[in-house]
């Protein structure tokens, strides 16, 4: 049984149900007190019990983060930010939980009920998956699949259909553009971002999240920087993050396929949203930052920690810093952009693991210097690039209608009333 | 191989609970209504589907533009390229030892035939939003 003694709750939690000689004898007292033949309702027990505290931990780490990233913007603001309840705020967002669960609930008449209802669900569900693979430290982890980072791309691929779904049951025409909107974003965007994890697996050799910490002899930030450039993009597009949030554009389509849910429907979608940034945060610091490894200082749960506080940080300053961009601003980068970057990476990682197979810590110091200096020229030629056909599809603009509205100035034949009536 | 199986049941209890706990909040929330605690007062405008504060015209299965779907096709073509390459990526350490340049070439040609289609759906404007073939 490798996988009870790998997982250290797991392990806990089991050999005080039932001390088997097996897996529990190395070191410890345990209680043991089913006894021996019951080993299946101890396994059962065992990991209902740690998929409660993680998903325990979840919703309190969003709790924690809504509160944080408040706070946050309220700095980038120059303003206090939520500090009412709680010493500092803290439980601003606990009150906001309880206040939602028992608001009103509206259900338009025209609204498809079940598919309305369903929709929240489905949209928390991947959300949740996603931490299932996540080493959060040494031996703390769900399941360590041996397909994690797969896993990962195949579950968040999800919430492109739960939001069709919330948009389309809505029976909102405004709903309905913003569900198109985000899905044609998040199956463009699933393409580089499953495409920059490329470089990372032909270095660790392994698809396992853990796996892929223990490979990390330097963080790979530093040997793929252009993968987590291309990464932490993709994946602020897969959780609807500005510059990327055309679904909740206000000033077009109200609060998108959010529009006609309320009470706890929406405080769901709310949840999702947020726990899905810190399940990207937690990827981007296992796969780029290294995870749970660090200098012995602190324990690994606590550099863990560090990461995600990190990279949660860089994607709130990314928010306050950016405007939102336009849907072909974005189909276009994701296209033309991305796509063209993360096969530079590919061709670059291959041709450089086929000179040195098995490099020592040295020569990946040389390697990221190398590696370095080709992203960022690769970003300049690529950006003047994408600059460039901008241009050119604006002067495209002057034969056409103009599509987005609003992108042009209205001409006055528009408002003559024959050329509306023909 | 038993132990393989075991991950996947620890992951069935694991996405049991991921479903039940929104499905909870969302019951808890339903619940309240019996206890007074949750007001319920429907009316005509209320259920009406808001869209910016007219009320509701025009038929009801919205009509969209088609550029979404040239995206959806860009999309499948794409997704299958990334499926074929990550075990090649995974094992390619190994490969190359065993191979040396061929396993690069290989996966190079398989590229390459993925990039034509790309420049040609490219150079015919199927990329661009604003959709303009003269």
């Amino acid at each position: 049984m490798d996988m009870i003694v790998e997982n250290n709750i797991f392990r806990f939690i089991y050999c005080n149900l039932v001390n088997t000689n097996e897996s529990c004898s190395d070191f410890g007292n345990f209680l043991g007190i089913l006894p021996l033949g019951f080993e299946w309702l101890a396994f059962l027990i065992s990991g209902f019990l740690l998929c409660f505290i993680y998903i325990n931990g979840i919703l309190g780490a969003v709790i924690l983060s809504i509160w944080g990233e408040r706070r946050l913007y309220g700095r980038f603001q120059n303003r206090s930010g939520p500090n009412r309840w709680g010493p500092m705020g803290v439980f601003t967002s606990t009150a906001d939980a309880i206040k939602v669960m028992f608001k009103e609930d509206v259900v338009p008449v025209d609204a498809d009920k079940f598919l309305f209802n369903l929709a929240p669900v489905l949209m928390v569900f991947p959300v949740f998956m996603v931490f299932s693979v996540i080493p959060v430290g040494i031996g703390t982890f769900v399941v360590d699949l041996n397909v994690g980072l797969l896993f990962i791309l195949a579950v968040t691929s999800l919430s492109g259909l739960a939001v069709v779904i919330a948009s389309w049951a809505s029976g909102n025409r405004i709903s309905i553009f913003s569900g198109l909107r985000a899905v044609a974003v998040l199956i463009s965007y699933e393409i580089p971002m499953a495409l920059s994890l490329v470089g990372v697996l032909m270095l660790s050799g392994t698809l396992s999240l853990n796996g892929i910490v223990e490979a990390q002899k330097i963080p790979f930030i530093l040997l793929q920087p252009l993968g987590f450039v291309v990464f932490f993009l993709a994946s602020l597009a897969e959780i609807n993050r500005t510059p990327f949030d055309l679904t909740e554009a206000e000033s077009e389509l109200g609060a998108g396929y959010l529009n006609d849910y309320s009470s706890m429907k929406f405080g769901i979608f709310f949840l999702a949203e947020f726990a899905a940034t810190i399940g990207a945060s937690a990827v981007i610091a296992t796969v780029f930052l290294a995870g749970w490894k660090g200098p012995e200082i602190l324990p690994s749960h606590i550099w863990f920690g560090i990461k995600l506080i990190l990279v949660l940080g860089l994607i709130v300053w990314v928010r306050m810093s950016w405007p939102r961009m336009r849907i072909d601003q974005i189909l276009h980068l994701a296209w033309k952009g991305l796509f063209e970057l993360t096969l530079i990476n590919i061709i670059v990682t291959t041709i450089m693991i086929s000179i040195k197979p098995d490099p020592s810590v040295n020569e990946m110091w040389i390697m990221a210097i190398i590696n370095w200096v080709i992203c960022i020229f690769s970003l300049i030629i690529v950006s003047k690039f994408l600059n460039r056909s901008v241009k050119d599809n604006f002067s495209n603009l002057k034969n056409t209608t103009p599509y987005p509205v609003g992108t042009e100035k209205i001409k006055s034949s528009f408002i003559n009333k024959k050329e509306m009536v023909n | 191989m038993e132990d393989y199986l075991l991950q996947y049941g620890v992951l069935v209890v694991y996405a049991l609970l991921a479903i039940a706990v929104p499905i909870g909040m969302l019951l808890i929330s339903y619940l309240a209504t019996f206890i007074k605690i949750r007001p319920s007062k429907p009316n005509e405008v209320k259920l009406s589907a808001y869209e910016s504060g007219l009320p509701p015209f025009g038929p009801k299965p919205v009509m969209f533009n088609f550029r979404y779907y040239y995206y959806a096709i860009l999309f499948v073509v794409f997704d299958v390229e990334t499926v074929l390459i990550f075990p090649w990526a995974v094992k390619y350490g190994v490969l190359s030892k065993q191979f040396g340049l061929i396993a690069m070439f290989a996966m190079f040609v398989f590229l390459f035939i993925v990039t034509v289609p790309f420049i040609y759906a490219w150079r015919k404007g199927d990329l661009e939003w604003i959709y303009n073939r003269n």
